[in-house]
């Protein structure tokens, strides 16, 4: 064998071990889902699963096979994270357009690494923050503190992705706007912002996704509860929470419900990047066309 | 000359004062990111006060955790930090730069769709539901035909043996897996950065597809790729719920990788609920200060990196 074909040889198996280690990485995504829905889908399907609260705290002898569901779970975190949206949402889209449109100013690069800063920054830590800043004035835990919490995760996300959008969208449009005599908010608010809606959308989406999957932030901020609580001005439950302490607990069936809890949070998780992927396509091929 | 004369029509003054009103608007709103970032530091630091005063710098290396004779140390949990960390790193660099190199420089633009796809999914699932994956599944998998031999072949080694189904090296597993996403993500943005007309030349010179990636590609993506592993780093010393799920929460240096360990984020998730007093929840506090400053230069750090070099791309090609 010449020097020139054992290159390349070596060259494919090079490649050929970047592909294997490539494919590695993929395998405990298809366990976890794998284990989920296998483990997760018999508490699924049971009729009470959606509906009826946990039991009341059984010890030391819980029955096998319980009636306990996830609904108060899936109320809190529907509730937070709603509220967690208001506030983050349209502080970050404000944020985002002020980083895409103003690119060049000073502030705008400390901001910019404040986002980043912020988004690596131990949920556990926030979780914290609000509970100094929130429960301890009010004395008690609350479904707000919780939401807080999220918000806080949520907003520099939502204003990096904005940017992101924002600064997509080819100069023409932004250099028409002007030219027309428009001024500098209505170009960016409703010239730009409807061409980047799309891609404003989907970050708004992954932030809705990531703060309904955390756990940290809200151990200490809506603590958690056994009942269907609807008043955010309460200890709340959430659906990572459940999974959390079940988890953890000896008990078969709450372990179940807790593997039923993974699996809803799996779903909708995937089911918001899938959309958002696709929503994310669209805006790439209309910034294109544009 | 005289007062300027203001020519300009009416109409295009009062849409100047609004751009400036606007201009005005966006940046205080955008503000709000920095000011919630030295607002978690300077809470942290206040409500860390009594634990700072009665230990001071000391806490870092004590050794002590005991809520009833109030004497606390930050050792074990650093300890079992960096070492998570570490191992969950040397775990994830070689994976993840071969993802990375796969997704910006082989095969069609179709597979490596479908393999980016993969990736991302990975980074979405939550913590939580790593955290039950691995204590229910992996861990007790690791354990037996990973943890179980070595120990039983490797006698001479100490911290190789008595293994454990919940301990750090688990921890470690799950962390590598989580962070595998984050550091393949960046590495590839930084791949792709690299000056086009660099590889075109490695293979006009004959160079083939490894030779191109590892003695030119690799090299002048080195700073940005060190970069996306230290962002990854950060994001392994703050991860809590997947950790404080399968690493056995006992508040010591084990003697052992495979033994029970504890740390900064799980202590604080575990225990902070419970503390009761002043000192004991001041010195879970301050376990938080350490974990949210280190994570802080960490970040900062990796970020100067990944930006430098993605600029310096920029300017180059």
């Amino acid at each position: 064998m010449n020097r020139n074909s054992r290159r390349r040889y070596s060259s494919r198996a090079w490649l050929g071990l970047m592909y294997a280690l490539t494919l590695l990485a993929l395998i405990p995504l298809g366990l976890v889902l794998w284990f989920t829905i296998a483990k997760g889908l018999p508490s699924v399907v049971h009729p009470q699963f959606f509906f009826n609260a946990e039991l009341p705290p059984c010890e030391p002898r819980c029955p096998a096979v319980s009636d306990a569901g996830v609904g108060h779970a899936i109320a809190g975190t529907a509730i937070m994270v709603g509220l967690a949206s208001l506030m983050a949402i349209p502080v970050g889209i404000l944020g985002g357009i002020y980083l895409a449109e103003y690119s060049i100013a000073r502030w705008a690069s400390w901001v910019r690494l404040a986002c980043d800063v912020l988004v690596g920054t131990p949920s556990i830590a926030i979780g914290l923050f609000v509970y100094a800043f929130l429960v301890v004035p009010f004395h008690h835990f609350s479904g707000y503190s919780g939401a807080v919490a999220l918000a806080v995760l949520m907003l520099p996300i939502v204003a990096r992705t904005t940017e992101g959008a924002v600064s997509l969208i080819p100069n023409g449009l932004r250099e028409s706007g002007l030219a027309l005599g428009l001024p500098r908010w209505r170009v960016s608010l409703q010239l730009i912002m409807p061409a980047a809606a799309p891609g404003v959308i989907t970050g708004a989406l992954l932030a809705v996704a990531r703060a309904g999957g955390e756990t940290a932030p809200l151990l200490f901020t809506a603590f958690g509860a056994h009942i269907l609580v609807l008043d955010p001005n309460q200890a709340m439950q959430a659906l990572p929470m459940t999974v959390f302490r079940y988890a953890l607990l000896p008990y078969k069936s709450l372990q179940a419900q807790a593997w039923g809890a993974a699996l809803v949070l799996i779903i909708m998780v995937l089911a918001v990047n899938l959309v958002s992927r696709w929503v994310l396509r669209r805006q790439i091929a209309l910034a294109g066309s544009l | 000359m005289g007062a300027a004369i203001e020519t300009r029509p009416r109409a295009v003054i009062a849409s100047q004062r609004l751009h400036d009103g606007f201009r005005t608007a966006v940046s205080v709103v955008a503000s709000a990111s920095p000011a919630i970032l030295v607002l978690i530091i300077l809470t942290l630091l206040q409500q860390a006060q009594p634990a700072l005063h009665q230990f001071g710098v000391g806490f870092l290396w004590g050794s002590d955790w005991n809520p009833v004779t109030d004497s606390f140390g930050a050792l074990p949990a650093i300890f079992g930090t960096i070492a998570t960390s570490f191992i969950a790193l040397v775990l994830a660099i070689p994976v993840g730069v071969a993802v990375a190199l796969v997704l910006a420089e082989a095969g069609q633009t179709r597979i490596r769709g479908i393999l980016g796809t993969g990736i991302e999914l990975l980074a979405a699932i939550p913590s939580v539901v790593y955290g039950i994956w691995a204590l229910y599944v992996l861990a007790p998998w690791i354990y037996l035909h990973i943890e179980v031999p070595i120990s039983d072949h490797v006698t001479f080694i100490g911290w190789l043996g008595d293994p454990a189904v919940r301990g750090l090296f688990n921890a470690a597993i799950v962390l590598a897996v989580m962070i595998l996403p984050t550091l393949s993500a960046i590495s590839r943005d930084v791949i792709r950065a690299v000056p086009r007309g660099l590889k075109e030349n490695a293979i006009a010179l004959g160079a083939t597809w490894w030779e191109t990636n590892w003695r030119v590609i690799l090299p002048s993506a080195r700073a940005g790729i060190f970069g996306a592993v230290i962002l990854a780093l950060g994001r392994a010393l703050g991860e809590t719920i997947a950790v404080t799920m399968v690493i056995g929460n006992q508040y010591v240096i084990p003697h052992s990788i495979f033994q029970p360990a504890y740390t900064l984020a799980s202590v604080i998730a575990n225990e902070f609920n419970e503390a009761t007093g002043t000192l004991y929840p001041a010195a879970l506090v301050e376990l938080g200060l350490v974990l949210i400053l280190v994570t802080l230069v960490v970040n900062v750090f990796a970020l100067i990196l990944v930006r430098s070099t993605s600029r310096e791309a920029r300017l180059t090609s």
